[in-house]
């Protein structure tokens, strides 16, 4: 860095808003793990406080725990966000090859199309969706949710693959094709890899709502065998009392998988923007 | 093994007419370089040769077989282009294999073919390693050693001097003149610069809009431009055209070469002053502005010491003067 964009104040005002901000970000993710080490008459005396061996008590946890189910609950969570993850890039980066390279009739409408999603919530349709189980008998299955959330990230996906497909070199495609490579193998071989980051960025946007649903699974899939993290935790909110020991404890557990999931995708995008340049 | 016949192509983008019906032979061992400026559809002719784009219209046979509908990797062309467009994850080696391997070629040829060419464009150390390693000369190697590996009927060059700088650019076009003479194989080359085109071609097509404009050797083009467009386009710097009616003649326009000006302090037939000088070494450029021809350029061989400001007297050579009628063809 040069002398002339570095001053010590301005370099102490960038780091406190920074710091300002990570904090605000933080501080509510800070207070549920804090929580959640704690004794209920702790939670209530002192919120704001970390544990001291007084309060501390692991009940959260074991309660979580010991309900049995909540593995389970984990592993539907986990099930649905990486099927639907695996579905939304598969077929957006698919259609956004397509809409991106080839020139064919109605090719600009099909993507407005296919982008329209992005402006309608597709909460509008539960009642249409939820006919649409019924009948095909898909109610209270992972498949209704993977089924809901791929075409509720795909729209998203289709729109930022689709800009980033287009600045992937022609002559590296038509370099495929004269070397007899098929269109899908130029696809997988060359394209996506080459577009890498902005799938880590869509899969990131992507995961997080799909984690944290709690309407879907409610209304689509709320049978015990087919529970989601969201929806499990759920059980502990009662309506008169309310555990908040195993509540706190089943969110902190919950940010766990969706911590590492990000850690691998934002690795992704680091090594993407560092190592792209292939001219 | 290695002719090309292009029957009355026409393409068009929408309603955008890119090539305007194009017909051309070209015969087998022929180095023929397309040049033109941007826009002017040698890119897409080219494309169109490779089966990149569709035509509109037309035929394309090579070696007498009519390839109009056939898809790139099956009409035994090779492309070398601008950008490289090296596969990044794979080494050099592979991505001089990976054409091959898709067509089915034994492990064994493939490798023979792979030490023939790398060692022909000494690229045995880098076998190994990825495209990112290497310089953008080594690079642009890799691209021409992908090409020599497929042997194939048509060698495809489109740009492949842009990306590089200028010495480098001198190295690799000496490199693809004499894979041409090693090779004796059919090459097509599109460049916008007339010096490659110049120094590499055995027949240079000049496209404008669209158009061929003139076909020939590089001298031809030279000595007997078709037309003013192809007159102005061949030769650095550009020709002067003079306003015929300025200098009282009967052609529309005046065509002098700035090397086929001689300059002369006392007397000449154009009086003009110096606006600027280009000191070059080898030659000098002078940018003379004459009462009766406007602004003109000279080139001189050798040093010249003219400050600007000074008046000079400007003759050309008339046995090299070109005389152009209102249609822009030359009058013979």
């Amino acid at each position: 860095m040069s002398t002339a964009t570095r001053s010590l104040p301005r370099t102490i005002g960038a780091h406190a808003i920074l710091l300002t901000y990570t904090a605000i970000a933080l501080f509510p993710v800070i207070l549920v793990i804090m929580n959640s080490f704690k004794s209920r008459a702790g939670i209530f005396s002192a919120p704001l406080t970390p544990p001291t061996p007084g309060t501390f008590d692991l009940i959260g946890y074991t309660t979580v725990i010991g309900q049995g189910d909540f593995i389970h609950y984990f592993q539907n969570s986990l099930v649905v966000t990486i099927g639907s993850l695996f579905f939304v890039l598969l077929f957006g980066a698919m259609a956004a090859f397509a809409l991106s390279e080839y020139r064919f009739r109605g090719n600009t409408l099909m993507g407005l199309y296919l982008a329209l999603g992005i402006m309608i919530p597709i909460r509008l349709a539960t009642v249409a969706i939820l006919q649409l189980m019924v009948a095909s008998g898909l109610v209270n299955t992972l498949t209704a949710l993977i089924l809901v959330y791929t075409a509720q990230g795909l729209p998203l996906a289709v729109f930022i693959l689709s800009e980033f497909m287009k600045q992937v070199s022609d002559d590296l495609k038509n370099a495929g094709r004269i070397d007899g490579l098929s269109e899908y193998t130029i696809f997988f071989r060359l394209v996506v890899p080459l577009v890498r980051p902005s799938m880590a960025t869509v899969a990131v946007f992507t995961m997080i709502p799909i984690w944290n649903d709690l309407w879907f699974p409610l209304i689509l899939a709320p049978s015990e065998e087919t529970k989601t993290v969201t929806l499990g935790a759920q059980l502990f909110l009662g309506q008169f009392v309310t555990n908040w020991n195993a509540i706190l404890a089943a969110l902190s557990l919950a940010i766990l998988p969706v911590l590492v999931l990000y850690v691998i995708f934002s690795r992704q995008l680091i090594r993407g923007i560092t190592s792209g340049a292939v001219k | 093994m290695g002719s090309l016949k292009i029957e009355n192509v026409k393409k068009a983008f929408g309603p955008v007419e890119v090539l305007k019906g194009i017909d051309l032979e070209v015969t087998d061992g022929e180095f023929v370089v397309f040049v033109g400026p941007s826009g002017c559809g040698k890119s897409t002719l080219l494309r169109v040769i490779a089966g990149l784009e569709d035509s509109t219209s037309g035929r394309v046979v090579i070696d007498g077989a009519d390839v109009s509908v056939t898809p790139p990797a099956k009409r035994g062309i090779a492309m070398v282009f601008q950008t490289y467009a090296l596969y990044p994850h794979l080494t050099v080696k592979n991505n001089m294999g990976l054409g091959l391997k898709q067509a089915g070629t034994p492990a064994a040829e493939i490798d023979r073919r792979i030490g023939i060419a790398s060692s022909m464009l000494s690229l045995e150390p880098y076998l190994e390693r990825r495209p990112a390693e290497l310089s953008g000369g080594q690079r642009q190697r890799v691209a021409i050693g992908r090409a020599v590996v497929r042997e194939p009927k048509l060698f495809l060059f489109d740009e492949p001097l842009s990306n590089l700088d200028a010495a480098l650019r001198v190295n690799t076009r000496l490199e693809i003149a004499q894979l041409h003479r090693r090779l004796k194989a059919t090459m097509i080359y599109v460049t916008h610069d007339q010096v490659e085109a110049m120094t590499l071609a055995d027949k240079i097509v000049v496209l404008n809009a669209g158009r061929i404009e003139q076909i020939g050797g590089p001298m031809e083009l030279y000595n007997a431009p078709a037309n003013e467009f192809v007159a102005g386009f061949i030769g650095s710097p550009k020709m002067n055209f003079i306003d015929g009616a300025r200098l009282g003649e009967t052609a529309k326009t005046i065509g002098v070469r700035p090397e086929h000006l001689t300059v002369n302090p006392n007397s000449g037939a154009w009086k003009g002053t110096v606006v600027h000088a280009e000191h070059l070494g080898a030659d000098t450029n002078l940018y003379l502005d004459c009462e009766k021809a406007g602004l003109i350029t000279v080139r001189i061989f050798g040093v010249y010491d003219a400050e600007p400001g000074t008046t000079l007297y400007a003759t050309p050579d008339p046995a090299k003067t070109y005389r152009f009628g209102a249609d822009g063809k030359t009058i013979k």
